[in-house]
């Protein structure tokens, strides 16, 4: 199995699409961090303008390291799907357009091992991707910026999470991440089984993941209830529920607390078993499969 | 027929001569808390800020309060960033009572069960920011127990304060500062909230029951 596991790491490493996604993210943090040192206060005033009608607000203090990683998600973490559908559709399509998967179902392993050690390879490269993320938006910006209290703007209002609080957040929202970018490469690598070329299951897999977007974000009562609970996209961005501290009848935040546990945990529920689902299908139709290619 | 219009002289002579002694009375009293006030040419206190409005959750920040004479007031976090007022900044009692105004007495009142003399203030500047100050004054210790501050643009601006081991310099240990916020709103599309529909409906209650009065409650205590 670990013989397995490196031969597709290997491939995946040797694919220059692999390297697309990493060179994307390296310029869209350093663009933003480099775009917010030169003029971020303007970017604070637009953000702050209705709070700073009451309050005095310390821009550069506001504009930490902590703050700028939470845009830097907020961006990014739209994008990356695409990035993971990049490798996770193309890992079954990707052999059957070259001729290989033929070849490679010959060997003497199940089919089920082989699908689950593909899905292995691209968990592996999602985490990867986001231990970069990580380095450059975390890490990056807590080095040009520095580090202070950090605020969170909702659209109902504005919080601040003390300095020493922030961390762990971070630490539990990459977490979050890795399990809602795994559902993304789930689908993808489920497309993958049914096409004969990367193309397909790539695009598909965006679109798929765009147009559930949008249904999660549409404030129509209708889907309220009924849809949107059970779309993983409206998933997709609970690591930000990390950020959303709990307070007290004073309005007084806690530390360490979470507003909403009980929507965090239902995400990674929701979440784990979409990647179940998508997985649990996409072996049961490969080990159905007919390989002709 | 003689008799009474005499007897209505001496009333009104009476009266006259009462309010006259009371406006200088309650000049007196203002000037005498003013003095009061103007012992201080500058301090720094360390305290802390506790604010309470319905769109800002923030925790309880260590401040330190810098003073220098006449009305120049700032507060500043010690450990980091936080939202400071700019009322509490801009609405003092140096500030106030550093204006000219014209005094009115309004009686007398009680506050937690003392007996305070109302005393309204109305700047003489027409172009003033302060349309006019109600104080409320504790008389025998000369100190300003609570005040209400009616602005041009900002709407109404309240201070309660409680007195300790400062209060022969009229400085407040416990500073209760109330004013009206704009409400605030980001559209849903700028931040993506996470919502997915199950909000705790504690916490759903807290923000409906703060949302009613977009009003901020600052307390600083040295």
């Amino acid at each position: 199995m670990w013989k397995l596991l490196q031969i597709e790491l290997f491939k995946i490493s040797r694919r220059p699409r692999t390297y697309i996604a990493f060179v994307a993210i390296a310029a869209i943090v350093f663009l933003i961090q480099f775009a917010l040192k030169a003029d971020g206060k303007s970017y604070i005033d637009l953000i702050t303008r209705d709070i700073e009608e009451s309050f005095i607000i310390d821009k550069e203090k506001a504009l930490n390291g902590y703050f700028i990683c939470f845009l830097l998600l907020n961006t990014l973490l739209v994008q990356v799907p695409v990035l993971v559908a990049l490798i996770a559709g193309d890992s079954i399509s990707g052999e059957a357009n070259m001729g290989t998967l033929r070849l490679l179902v010959s060997k003497p392993i199940s089919r089920t091992q082989l699908m689950l050690i593909k899905f292995l390879a691209c968990f592996l490269f999602t985490v990867a991707l986001l231990i970069w993320m990580a380095i450059l938006a975390l890490f990056g910006s807590m080095l040009i910026f520095g580090t202070d209290n950090m605020m969170v703007l909702k659209s109902t209002g504005a919080t601040i999470i003390e300095r020493g609080d922030v961390f762990w957040r971070y630490l539990a929202a990459f977490g979050y991440a890795i399990l809602a970018l795994t559902t993304v490469a789930a689908l993808a690598f489920l497309l993958s089984v049914f096409a004969e070329n990367s193309i397909g299951p790539i695009v598909a897999t965006v679109c798929i993941v765009i147009v559930l977007t949008i249904l999660s974000n549409l404030n129509v009562p209708m889907f309220d209830k009924t849809i949107r609970p059970w779309l993983f996209t409206t998933y997709m961005v609970g690591w930000k529920g990390f950020f959303y501290i709990n307070y007290n009848d004073d309005g007084q935040t806690i530390t360490g607390s979470v507003e909403n546990w009980h929507a965090i945990k239902r995400g990674i529920f929701l979440l784990t078993g979409h990647i179940i689902l998508f997985v649990g299908i996409a072996i049961w139709v490969f080990r159905k499969r007919d390989i002709l290619s | 027929m003689k008799k009474t219009v005499k007897c209505m002289m001496i009333l009104t002579t009476l009266l006259f001569v009462n309010s006259f002694i009371y406006a200088q009375d309650i000049n007196a009293l203002v000037q005498k808390v003013k003095a009061k006030i103007e012992l201080v040419n500058d301090y720094e206190a360390k305290g802390k800020m506790k604010t309470n409005v319905a769109f800002l959750k923030v925790p309880i920040a260590n401040v330190m309060v810098y003073f220098k004479k006449p009305n120049k007031l700032k507060i500043k976090n010690e450990k980091g960033f936080s939202f400071i007022p700019k009322g509490a900044v801009n609405i003092n009692m140096n500030n106030i009572l550093s204006n000219k105004f014209t005094v009115l007495d309004a009686g007398v009142d009680k506050i937690a069960g003392l007996a305070v003399r109302v005393v309204k203030l109305l700047p003489e500047d027409d172009n003033s920011d302060i349309v006019l100050s109600t104080l409320y004054i504790d008389e025998a210790n000369a100190l300003i127990k609570k005040s209400k501050t009616t602005t041009r643009d900002n709407g109404t601006y309240e201070l309660e304060m409680s007195y300790g081991k400062f209060a022969a310099y009229g400085l407040p240990d416990k500073v209760i500062f109330s004013f009206n916020t704009k409400d605030y709103k980001l559209p849903k599309g700028v931040t993506f909230d996470f919502e997915d529909g199950t909000k705790q409906p504690k916490a759903e209650d807290k923000t409906k029951a703060k949302k009613a009065v977009p009003r901020l409650r600052l307390i600083i205590i040295v």
